[in-house]
């Protein structure tokens, strides 16, 4: 009964096998880039960037259909102009940087939407927007791996001077140069994370397996690298269990992962042995010291 | 041979001065307070030291190091408290100018940073994210990271402002260290009295220097009226200054 539920869907078929792979793969890249996001307070931005690569995306399928080498990399480019323009944005217009934000987002989004909607059909809006983990193929898969990869890497080497320049900018500053190419280092892995999740999920879930299990993982550690080895799990356990979910319940996937990942938040909210809500409400005896 | 010379520096921000016309040399091994009213340019001053600002007029001229080589404590340093890491690894980072952003810690590194953490007394807090600290911890953690930089300069901005008196004799302990050491310390201060009992030179400044020298001759109640008198807001009608620049 366990194995027909939790094991079967993945041993018939081979492209829940390959939907696994996927979003587990998915699942060790972004939520590291994640953490790091909802650290720095970038969560929103996060999100801004996964809208601004719709139009790039829908720019490569326009010229060269479903082609996954034109939609990545003109999603990539678009992303990382997102990037650049939400920089200088913030920089020029510190007190307006939300407004022209949400500016952006909601001007990609619907700029991608039309130049989808010229050329495909509403299958392959809706795939745009929220993705097909069930229809991932090879070059897919390559993608996806090779993004995680890399991410992994770049991270490993960029990781002390990204921590500290979250921590404390002035100190980095004041011993190294290393704090703006870290930055940039960091903003390119968050576009190339986005661009690999975008297959999966689509651009309004991309961003999902980057901050969901980040922010859960914040209520069960205390420790920066106890964070990320909570989020991969939860990122893996959500892929996981939402992908089981929408096969026997016969629901879109990407949605799906989503929601199990929210529901892990909520749990994590109330329950969280750090910050939990249930402990503020309990009357337990303080400690001695 | 001097440390440190500022030749005729003016420091400022959109052209009005903030530091006013300072000259002089800070001596190898000094042990320097520097002392003025609110808005005096101190804070300025150590901008200006660590290359932050550059001068509207006049240079620094540091003698054979570079400002990556100063262990700077700046006066409200920008910490995001809510961040998830823990003392052991804050003041760890301390080893930045020897190991470098990928180098890993030998046990002797490790040795050190325990034995940093506890000369300012906080044995027993390694694991504690910082965001648990109180202010005078967070500012003992904060001086465990200057003493692994093992810096040849050391600057402290108001170092004690809102601390209470045990900490700060012990951190005032660690700073005779470093004078005992022979390193360079510069350090603004407020408290008058610490300063006569613990500093041999210091720097009366008042946007200008008012005087210069050994304590006891800089700090009389001449001098501290003249600082005193001295116009904290910028001018907004003033003329370009008369002096010339060299």
């Amino acid at each position: 009964m366990l194995y027909a539920t939790l094991i079967a869907p993945f041993a018939e078929f081979e492209f829940m096998r390959r939907a696994l792979v996927g979003i587990l793969a998915l699942a060790l890249g972004a939520p590291p880039v994640g953490v790091f996001l909802m650290l720095r307070r970038m969560s929103l931005i996060g999100d801004a960037m996964a809208h601004a690569i719709l139009p790039g995306a829908a720019i490569g399928f326009l010229i060269a259909g479903l082609s996954l080498f034109a939609m990545a990399g003109a999603g990539l480019i678009a992303g990382f102009l997102i990037a650049i323009g939400a920089g200088l944005i913030a920089r020029a217009t510190q007190l307006k940087e939300d407004a022209s934000l949400a500016a952006f987002f909601l001007i990609s989004l619907a700029l991608g939407v039309t130049i989808v909607s010229v050329k495909g059909s509403n299958i392959d809006l809706l795939h745009f927007l929220f993705g097909s983990v069930l229809a991932i193929d090879d070059p897919a898969l390559a993608l996806i791996a090779g993004v995680t990869s890399v991410s992994l890497v770049v991270l490993a080497l960029i990781w002390r001077p990204l921590v500290l320049e979250c921590v404390d900018p002035g100190y980095l500053h004041s011993v190294s140069r290393a704090g703006g190419p870290a930055h940039i280092a960091f903003l390119a892995l968050v576009v190339m994370n986005l661009v690999g999740g975008f297959q999966a999920l689509g651009t309004l879930l991309a961003v999902g397996v980057m901050i969901l299990p980040a922010v859960i993982a914040r209520f069960w550690a205390r420790d920066i690298s106890a964070i990320i080895g909570t989020a991969i799990a939860c990122g893996a356990i959500s892929g996981y269990a939402g992908l089981l979910l929408s096969y026997h319940a016969n629901l879109p996937s990407g949605p799906a992962i989503i929601l199990v990942a929210g529901a892990l938040y909520a749990i994590s909210v109330m329950f969280g042995p750090v910050g939990g809500l249930i402990w503020h409400a309990l009357r337990r005896r303080h400690l001695e010291a | 041979m001097p440390e440190l010379r500022f030749r005729n520096l003016t420091l400022g921000y959109e052209r009005h001065p903030a530091v006013h016309h300072l000259d002089g040399t800070v001596e190898n091994g000094a042990l320097l307070a520097i002392v003025g009213p609110n808005g005096a340019g101190k804070s300025t001053l150590f901008k200006g030291i660590m290359g932050e600002i550059k001068p509207l007029a006049g240079a620094v001229e540091r003698d054979g190091f570079d400002t990556r080589d100063v262990a700077y404590l700046p006066q409200a340093a920008e910490i995001d408290r809510s961040f998830p890491i823990s003392v052991y690894d804050m003041v760890a980072m301390g080893l930045w100018r020897s190991r470098g952003p990928f180098g890993g810690f030998s046990r002797k590194d490790h040795a050190g940073i325990e034995a940093a953490i506890g000369a300012v007394g906080l044995t027993g807090f390694e694991e504690r994210v910082i965001g648990s600290l109180s202010g005078g911890q967070m500012q003992r953690m904060l001086f465990a990271r200057l003493l692994l930089q093992d810096a040849r300069v050391i600057v402290l901005d108001e170092p004690f402002t809102a601390i209470d008196a045990k900490t700060s004799a012990d951190l005032l302990g660690l700073v005779e260290d470093w004078h005992r050491e022979r390193r360079t310390v510069l350090a603004a201060l407020h408290d008058i009295d610490l300063v006569k009992a613990s500093f041999p030179e210091t720097m009366l400044l008042a946007r200008e220097p008012v005087a210069w020298g050994a304590t006891a001759t800089v700090l009389t109640p001449e001098n501290l009226n003249k600082a005193r008198r001295m116009c904290e807001a910028f001018d907004e009608y003033a003329e370009a200054c008369a002096v010339a620049a060299e």
